[in-house]
């Protein structure tokens, strides 16, 4: 039966579940548990944010608080994933990959590849992404692209509860590993989920508001500052469609293409760097695939080529809002 | 203000619906519409679907604009005698105030209902109505939504139940047989207290329903077989393997479009919701076992339409024309049988022609 809860329960309820149905999926990282060496399970913190409350009461030991070592426990993570485990273990901030990213890149994510195809590595690495949560530079990154950018890895970063709680299921499932993002700023944000178990395919992106007009391709939290510009652009006629990609590793380039050759614009929409990014991708695929369809020039909306600023005011001016969306719609639409 | 002002208002289909767009008129001001008529066509987030006119009379004014979203009871047009002055309508229009939803209108009543059966838990929706009670079974991959422009008129002849059969819809997951689903059926009866009722099944709901009238013929009243199972060996199994098998959005749109004369009907609200029922762990398997149990290799598993003919209960069957699941032509498999052949309409008509599907459930039972 299907209720709303929030991503942040979404992710507890899709943990919680694929632990009580498989014994081998285990859960790791700095202070998931949070009540080591304190006497009770009421002191256990469930994570930073509190994503991983009341898992420790129902599955013991399965959850491990991991020394702040990144690259200890990453290597442990994928390590036990090749020994018959599957372990999600919690990077708590992308921002934090780069001292664990040998284990990720050069270790997890070859397995597969340099054993003739016979190394499986069901490793989930969960960790939150993106700004707008007065994080300051290094606690606020949409690094997206630099995993994306590595063959052998899957990459989900969902926008709302019920693809978080489908997604997370599979990417638990998934006999490859995943990157799974979590966009921070989403967490409380709800939407209606079963309480069944489910899950949704990698590589299929949702189509969350249909139109004629032009196509936004986006993902995470610019979904929603997207859904807000089509708003604004529906009074003046403008009937944008918005595909959320849900997935950056496979990406679904076909619902892509058929919303372009359908609409004739595409505006790309990533909180990432402009440079080398899902919105840079997205354009130069529909560039090669689907040119002729085009009526206008693509135009990408991204945050600036620069650090995420600790300022609120800048940080707002950062990531695309709202209106950058709706003007970049109506830059398409003049040309 | 005269009471011979009629107004025809957005419908609400289904619980989530807060508005529709109305997309394209099919009478104009001056037409003499009769009720049933096919009068225009709105389309919500879940689906679209031509309006039939519930009243009769001339249409006096068209007061809603096509391609413009109403909010569900907001007047789109006004229908009054020749007799009645425009200015009288005028103020009609002027006048009419569109109800507010009640606040959570959701929680007037529930929405939903749940029962324990010795199958497991099973979701019902129920609509009071005086006299017997009147049971819908839904079809292979379909849930009691499928009842969405029936449950409501039909409520005017009994007390209508509508249920979710096992791996279906929000009811317990679990790999069953066609007699499993019978007996399933009985046993919601009995938990949610039916008493001996009329049975409406659609497709293979129509199997079912029919298997157990003649297990228990003391407890069903009569069975009306909306497009059903059962009746003949011919089914397609392209249908039944591609739903099964789809796993995208992609797979799955061509097969429902088996399902509709008019294939425009299924829009990417229909296709995405299927595939969420579909993705929930224990789905597959169900229906799995559900499609090897009744429609093996592609045929039909039960025949039963001699038996049922020969059985001492009213039958009424009723049939889409351009039915692309299972052929109209089995419709004269039920010696004795009423028989309605609904025209333009696919393997729904209780969705593509509901009014006129509701009119003829209405005399049938009326007849009883």
């Amino acid at each position: 039966m299907a209720r709303k809860i929030s991503m942040k329960d979404a992710i507890n309820e899709a943990l919680d579940q694929e632990m009580q149905r498989d014994p081998t999926v285990i859960v790791m990282g700095e202070d998931i548990v949070g009540g080591t060496g304190s006497p009770g399970e009421s002191d256990a913190w469930g994570g930073v944010l509190g994503v991983t409350k009341g898992l420790y009461a129902k599955h013991g030991d399965r959850l491990m608080d991991t020394p702040l070592s990144e690259s200890a426990y990453i290597g442990a993570a994928i390590g036990a994933a090749t020994c018959g485990l599957r372990p999600v273990a919690e990077l708590m901030f992308i921002d934090f990959m780069g001292v664990c990213l040998d284990e990720i890149f050069n270790q997890g994510a070859k397995f597969r590849y340099m054993f003739g195809g016979k190394a499986e590595t069901p490793v989930v690495i969960r960790a939150m992404c993106g700004a707008g949560f007065r994080a300051a530079a290094q606690h606020s990154q949409m690094l997206t692209p630099i995993v994306t950018h590595i063959p052998g890895l899957k990459v989900v970063c969902a926008s709302n509860a019920y693809d978080t709680k489908g997604l997370l299921i599979q990417s638990i499932r998934d006999n490859d590993p995943v990157i799974f993002l979590e966009h921070k700023n989403l967490y409380a944000h709800e939407s209606e989920v079963p309480e069944e178990s489910y899950t949704i395919p990698f590589g299929e992106a949702a189509i969350v508001r249909e139109g004629k007009s032009a196509t936004i391709v986006t993902y995470g939290q610019t979904v929603h500052r997207s859904l807000d510009a089509a708003g604004a652009l529906a009074k003046d006629g403008i009937d944008v469609e918005i595909v959320d990609l849900r997935t950056l590793s496979p990406i679904d380039t076909d619902t892509v293409i058929e919303s372009v050759e359908k609409t004739g614009r595409l505006v790309c929409v990533d909180e990432a760097n402009p440079r080398c990014s899902i919105a840079s991708d997205v354009a130069a695929t529909v560039a090669q695939e689907a040119f002729k369809a085009l009526k206008a020039p693509v135009r990408m909306v991204t945050a600036p080529h620069t650090p995420v600023p600790f300022s609120p005011a800048l940080e707002d001016l950062y990531i695309p809002s709202a209106e950058r969306i709706g003007d970049a719609v109506r830059q398409t639409m003049a040309a | 203000m005269s009471d011979k002002i009629i107004p025809i208002i957005m419908p609400k289909w289904g619980l989530s619906m807060q508005e529709g767009r109305l997309a394209e008129w099919h009478v104009k001001e001056g037409d003499v519409i009769a009720p049933g008529q096919e009068i225009m066509d709105v389309e919500t987030d879940k689906i679209a679907n031509v309006v039939e006119a519930a009243d009769g009379g001339l249409l006096r004014r068209r007061v809603a604009a096509e391609d413009t979203v109403y909010p569900v009871r907001a007047l789109l047009g006004v229908l009054a005698p020749e007799d009645v002055p425009d200015a009288e309508i005028d103020a009609y229009v002027e006048g009419f105030v569109t109800p507010e939803p009640a606040e959570g209108e959701e929680e007037e009543g529930p929405a939903y209902l749940f029962v324990e059966t010795p199958a497991g838990r099973l979701r019902y929706a129920e609509r009071g109505g005086e006299g017997d009670a009147i049971v819908l079974v839904h079809g292979f991959g379909g849930d009691l939504d499928n009842w969405l422009f029936n449950i409501d008129a039909l409520a005017a002849s009994g007390h209508v139940f509508a249920l979710d059969l096992p791996g279906h819809g929000q009811s317990v997951k679990k790999p069953v047989g066609l007699d499993d689903l019978v007996d399933t059926l009985e046993a919601f009866m009995d938990a949610a207290g039916t008493g001996p009722a009329h049975l409406v099944g659609h497709s293979m709901g129509g199997a079912v329903s029919a298997m157990l009238a003649l297990r228990q013929p003391g407890k069903v009243k009569s069975l009306t077989l909306v497009d059903a199972a059962g009746l003949g060996e011919e089914i397609n199994a392209a249908y039944i393997d591609g739903f099964v098998a789809a796993e995208s959005r992609r797979e799955m749109k061509p097969v429902v479009e088996h399902l509709f004369a008019d294939k425009s009907l299924v829009n990417r609200q229909l296709v995405d919701d299927l595939m969420k029922y579909k993705r929930l762990d224990g789905v597959d398997a169900a229906l799995r076992a559900i499609a090897d149990s009744a429609f093996a290799d592609g045929h039909q598993s039960a025949l039963l339409g001699e038996r049922i003919g020969a059985a001492d209960i009213p039958v009424l069957v009723i049939w889409g024309a351009e039915d692309a699941v299972i052929p109209a032509a089995q419709a004269a498999n039920v010696p004795g049988a009423r028989v309605e052949i609904i025209p333009d309409a696919g393997h729904m008509p209780q969705m593509e022609a509901a009014a006129r599907v509701n009119e003829v459930i209405r005399d049938f039972l009326a007849g009883i």
